[in-house]
């Protein structure tokens, strides 16, 4: 096991699938010559040359546009989405095109196609370059979306989307690439919609994904040392969504937290509760609480945009709320 | 290439085939046995079977939601067109579709796409297949005048040029976005003068009523796109004779104007082209028309007693990917 950046893990994942199969090339804005605007492919152009790594326009758009056409007579094409921001842009192809095509036409069509985009807030970007909009995506049936929150996941999960049949939203997040993980040596994929226990308790069952698994890491150290050892469910895909881990835990611990980076309001930790009490209500000790950004555009202030964002000691004190 | 008396004789079939299908579908609609919209292509009828008789096997088509034409020439039976558009599991799209949404990759046909625009990146990245594996297939990518004014299409036909991808923008120019004349709705009168901002060629064919013209003007497109130029963009002038879709009052045109219109029948005009050049006896013709009149009553026959698709088949093309 190496201990690489997810930045690492990411590359590697797009380096050894378009190593492994010439149908699948990236394409997006500054992948090329620029080397990606999180240098994530780096070294990429200068490899596999411009056919397989294509700078494109400022056209979201035709990025993903384009991926559904190419996708659909037989390439593996990934698309790249600077950011989720900019994903409104092409909200017709995300969520109005790739997902209804092999339904829609009675099979007759697939879309390989991967969407890898990142998201998130922290960085003091301002309103329109700081959410995180996955429910939005995770949404619409046809499409899957995952998010992971560790290196070894997301190298794995990257490949699995490159690999799968159907259109893949791949969210990453924008303050986590310099975060580090052991990584299994060699070729292996990680199953989408399979959910994961990232860290054991009986305490209180904490459901994250992405940045909230970080937070909650963090804020199961901190519990550990009062003597609070919570189990932590990491969702990794948000659709298909495996409430199996998640269920399994809440029935062991009798309580939940939900911790999330978007806004709560119609949110994952809205879709999990409401899951977790239509299949296991009777194993409920305490309401389940959400930990999620606060209902409001992020502004820019690093402080103020902090204070919007959930932390590590809001989900402590959302444990213990519950405990 | 030269037509053959054989040939001319099935594009007529073609067009006539087209022209009922659609005066019986209308009648199918009023009968409440259509649902949703049905977008008749009666008055187009030389222009897509014009491109369809030109192209090369390889050479991929995608259109808008007026896709019925399309599908005929191409080859889909008439059974299995009537058969979607009354949502049986026999449609040609599995009654998942509807009017607006038929294919056949099998005939390299790849819709039948209803969200104004949309399909034209898709278009692209369909093209850019083509050239990534070195195949030398044409797109040919058909859309209406009113689709010509949304940012999907700035964003596709850009990129054709960019990457010199091997297709071929066939604006149906027929005068009306829904209800609204062209010059109320476009910056140009002259469609394809929108090329020019992009350096495509381009040109545009005044008389789209007569399929000898449509098959001229499309060939040499083809051709130069063949020849490596890269895209091409071609106008051709056409007129649907009822409304955008059925119960259109159609108050945004005077009688007078479809009334000249009509005059102007591309099936009359190719009846009197092949009687006067006397490739076949009106007889022959007539003939025809009889076989496509029991054709059609028969594929009314075959879809009405067509079965629904099963309520335990509702999730049958979710996902592409084995589970």
């Amino acid at each position: 096991m190496a201990i690489i950046t997810m930045r690492q893990a990411i590359s590697d994942a797009l380096w050894e699938e378009m190593e492994r199969d010439p149908k699948v090339f990236i394409m997006g804005q500054e992948v090329g010559v620029w080397g990606g605007t999180y240098a994530v492919t780096k070294g990429f152009l200068d490899h596999f040359g411009e056919k397989r790594v294509r700078d494109t326009p400022i056209a979201e758009s035709a990025i993903v546009g384009a991926g559904i056409g190419a996708s659909m007579v037989g390439l593996r094409p990934v698309s790249e989405i600077m950011t989720i921001n900019f994903a409104f842009v092409a909200m017709d192809y995300i969520v109005n095109e790739a997902p209804k095509m092999h339904t829609m036409f009675g099979g007759q069509m697939k879309v390989p196609l991967v969407i890898r985009t990142a998201g998130g807030g922290g960085r003091q970007l301002g309103a329109t370059h700081s959410q995180t909009p996955d429910a939005i995506f995770a949404h619409f049936p046809g499409l899957k979306v995952v998010s992971p929150g560790t290196p070894e996941d997301a190298k794995g999960l990257l490949k699995a989307a490159i690999r799968d049949d159907d259109p893949v939203l791949f969210i990453e997040h924008a303050a986590m690439y310099q975060i580090r993980g052991e990584v299994p040596e060699g070729d292996y994929t990680t199953p989408i919609g399979v959910s994961k226990v990232q860290r054991e308790g009986d305490a209180v069952t904490i459901v994250t994904y992405c940045k909230g698994l970080q937070l909650s890491m963090q804020a199961a150290e901190q519990l550990s040392q009062e003597g609070i050892e919570v189990e932590i469910v990491d969702l990794r895909s948000l659709r298909p969504l495996d409430m199996g881990p998640a269920l399994a835990s809440f029935k062991k611990t009798n309580r939940a937290v939900i911790v999330e980076e978007g806004w709560p309001s119609y949110g994952v930790g809205a879709e999990v509760a409401t899951r977790l009490y239509e299949a296991a209500f009777d194993y409920a000790d305490a309401p389940i609480k959400r930990v999620a950004q606060k209902e409001v555009p992020l502004p820019y202030n690093a402080a103020l945009e902090q204070y919007a964002l959930a932390q590590v000691e809001d989900v402590v004190a959302a444990v213990k709320e519950v405990l | 290439m030269a037509l053959k008396k054989k040939d001319h004789l099935e594009l007529y079939r073609q067009m006539v085939l087209i022209r009922r299908v659609e005066e019986r579908s209308a009648e199918l609609y009023q009968a409440g046995k259509i649902g949703g919209f049905l977008h008749l292509y009666i008055g187009q009828e030389a222009v897509s079977t014009g491109i369809v008789s030109v192209r090369q096997p390889q050479d991929r088509i995608i259109t808008a939601y007026r896709d019925h034409g399309v599908a005929l020439n191409v080859g889909i039976s008439a059974k299995e067109v009537i058969a979607e558009l009354l949502g049986k599991e026999t449609g040609i799209s599995k009654g998942r579709g509807g009017s607006m949404h038929m294919a056949d990759v099998t005939k390299n046909y790849w819709g039948g796409h209803a969200i104004v625009g949309a399909h034209l990146p898709i278009a692209a990245g369909m093209a850019l297949g083509d050239q990534y594996e070195g195949n030398d297939g044409v797109t040919i990518c058909m859309f209406g005048d009113g689709a010509t004014n949304i940012g999907f299409f700035h964003e596709g036909v850009n990129l054709s040029k960019v990457w010199n991808l091997p297709v071929l923008w066939l604006c149906e120019n027929n005068q009306y976005g829904m209800g609204t004349a062209v010059d109320r709705a476009s910056a140009v009168e002259q469609i394809h003068m929108k090329a020019e901002g992009y350096g495509i060629p381009h040109s545009r064919l005044e008389d789209g009523m007569d399929i000898m013209k449509v098959r001229e003007a499309v060939g040499a497109a083809l051709d130069h796109i063949r020849s490596g130029k890269g895209p091409y963009f071609l106008e051709v002038m056409t007129y649907r004779f009822e409304g955008h879709s059925m119960g259109d009052p159609q108050r945004y045109r005077e009688k007078d104007e479809v009334t000249k219109w009509e005059k102007n029948d591309p099936i009359g005009i190719y009846n009197r082209y092949i009687v006067g050049e006397k490739i076949a006896a009106k007889a022959d013709l007539d003939k025809i028309e009889e076989a496509v009149e029991a054709e059609v009553a028969e594929a009314i026959e075959f879809a009405e007693s067509s079965p629904d698709p099963g309520f335990d088949t509702l999730f049958d093309y979710m996902y592409a990917s084995k589970e």
